[in-house]
């Protein structure tokens, strides 16, 4: 999923503050999962809005609405109703949902409430972790479902640096070393074999070669 | 002007070789290089000038090599694959070659959250043994990395770096036959301080059949003081103190801890003299250059072999 944090409530009141009347937009595919963008944290990034804003005498009309995703046209639809009727929306989505929404209305001001981080997995309640760049050239294959390019600080492919001690990663002690994940996995399965060949230099034109990615597919177009 | 690497030379004689790691200061004056080169010149085979070791920007690696060089010694330009991409990186080597710079360690280097630019963007386009291979092709095929053909092919002799120490242990030896298989002429190890654990090393190496198909060189530091001896042990990653050195730095009075430091070095350089597979010492005496010839004229490596 992609996971993201709510910006501090300063950062969001200084770009509402030219503001009256807001849409606090939430999303309800990945950053509720990660209890970010969600139902339930719009109706809290709300609240606290309005009491800030009794708090200093500022008078502010708030609707909350939560799309299912807002990352896809049919569902940004259903703001097409209300959104005349208010002057910002406060997205609580990714950075893809407030593009999205921003390119259905265009004449809309739309401001993030989220810092979009990584792609990442649910690892236990409260606790989430990065393990996919979405390179566009997967290697996992090779290496034992663990990715050096997310998870090895200097993302190399050809084994551990020198700074690995007790299967540790020298930048940041609390993370394991990918490479010895990769290289006890592989032990364990029986294929250090697949580490033998040099890997050659990683095609990043697939993750930033020309701007932004995209994926077309015929089949999905009629 | 000398146009082939003098570290090549004695290696492939059959000398004991002797290396020192030159580091570059934090500003733009050409003396201090020069000054440290002059403390260095005859009393090692070459020099490796640092890239920004631990991320912390200082005068680049290959200026300091032209200095060196300029000096009358046979430099290793250190490259790491941190601050550039490949296109920098294969300009450089074409540069470094041009300039008559004829060794190269190819290094991933320091994460750059280490450094004093922890806001940077670490590149890692490729990472140190895709260096190595980089290197080999340009020097032997002529090619650059996609099978591009050069006008003329730069003169490197490839060198990369081994930390026996680091884990996982076992894997280690094996790394080091990847980088050999990649293109590694010689290595120069981590800094050696536990050695009954680097001649375990050492034996997995020689039973890997490496011990003649790269030149090893093993890594020395003299300790400054039990104090930083300490601090290594507990903050340097992948650095192996035993308990026994630290003690020892600890048992002499402060003002002769140098004095300790220094001959744990000649006894270590003596010591990796007799393990069978060892081709050299790399002498890394951090910011205390001035203290190299001492430790290689009391480890009986003076004077160095003309060549």
């Amino acid at each position: 999923m992609i996971t993201a944090e709510r910006k501090p409530i300063s950062e969001i009141k200084e770009m509402l503050l030219p503001y009256k009347k807001i849409l606090v937009v939430g999303c309800g595919s990945c950053v509720a999962e990660c209890a970010a963008g969600g139902e339930k944290e719009v109706g809290l990034l709300s609240s606290a809005l309005r009491m800030d804003a009794k708090v200093s005498g500022k008078e502010i009309e708030i609707k909350e609405l939560t799309l299912d995703r807002q990352c896809v046209y049919e569902f940004i639809d259903r703001l097409s109703d209300v959104i005349g009727q208010y002057d910002v929306i406060l997205s609580l989505a990714c950075g893809a949902g407030v593009q999205a929404v921003a390119e259905v209305f265009p004449r809309v001001h739309i401001f993030p409430a989220l810092n979009t981080t990584f792609l990442g997995e649910t690892k236990e309640a409260g606790l989430w972790v990065e393990n996919c760049r979405g390179c566009g050239d997967c290697k996992l294959g090779v290496f034992a479902a663990v990715c050096p390019v997310t998870r090895c600080a200097k993302g190399l492919f050809n084994g551990p640096c020198g700074g690995s001690r007790t299967e540790r990663c020298e930048v940041d002690p609390e993370v394991p070393c990918a490479w010895q994940l990769i290289v006890s996995r592989l032990e364990d399965m029986g294929r250090l074999d697949l580490l033998k060949k040099v890997q050659p230099p990683a095609d990043w034109s697939k993750q930033q070669g020309k701007g932004p990615r995209k994926i077309k597919r015929e089949d999905q177009r009629t | 002007m000398m146009t082939e690497s003098r570290l090549k030379k004695v290696l492939h004689t059959g000398n004991f070789a002797v290396t020192a790691e030159c580091g570059p200061p934090k500003g733009a004056d050409p003396e201090v290089v020069k000054s440290k080169g002059k403390v260095l010149k005859g009393y090692v085979d070459s020099a490796n000038v640092t890239d920004n070791q631990t991320g912390v920007v200082r005068l680049c690696s290959l200026s300091a090599c032209a200095l060196l060089k300029a000096e009358g010694l046979d430099p290793v330009l250190q490259m790491v694959t941190r601050d550039r991409n490949r296109i920098a990186l294969q300009s450089d080597i074409l540069g470094a070659s041009a300039l008559g710079i004829r060794n190269i360690l190819c290094l991933s280097g320091d994460h750059q959250s280490f450094g004093n630019q922890p806001q940077a963007k670490g590149v890692f386009d490729i990472d140190s043994i895709q260096l190595i291979q980089a290197v080999r092709n340009m020097r032997d095929a002529g090619e650059i990395i996609g099978g591009e053909k050069l006008s003329s092919p730069p003169q490197m002799f490839i060198g990369a770096a081994a930390n026996p120490f680091a884990d996982p242990f076992k894997y280690r030896a094996a790394r080091l036959a990847t980088k050999v298989e990649a293109g590694a002429e010689f290595i120069q190890t981590q800094c050696i301080f536990n050695l009954k654990l680097f001649r375990e090393w050492m034996g997995l190496i020689r039973d890997l059949g490496m011990a003649n198909k790269v030149f090893i060189l093993g890594g020395i530091t003299p300790l400054k003081s039990a104090r930083m001896a300490e601090y290594m042990a507990k903050q340097v990653a992948g650095m192996d103190i035993p308990e026994e050195i630290i003690n020892r730095m600890k048992s002499a009075p402060s003002k002769e801890q140098r004095e300790e430091g220094i001959k744990i070095a000649v006894e270590t350089a003596q010591a990796l003299r007799e393990i069978q597979g060892v081709h050299g010492v790399h002498i890394m005496a951090i910011e205390w250059e001035e203290v190299v010839p001492r430790i290689v004229q009391e480890a009986g490596l003076y004077p160095r072999p003309q060549a």
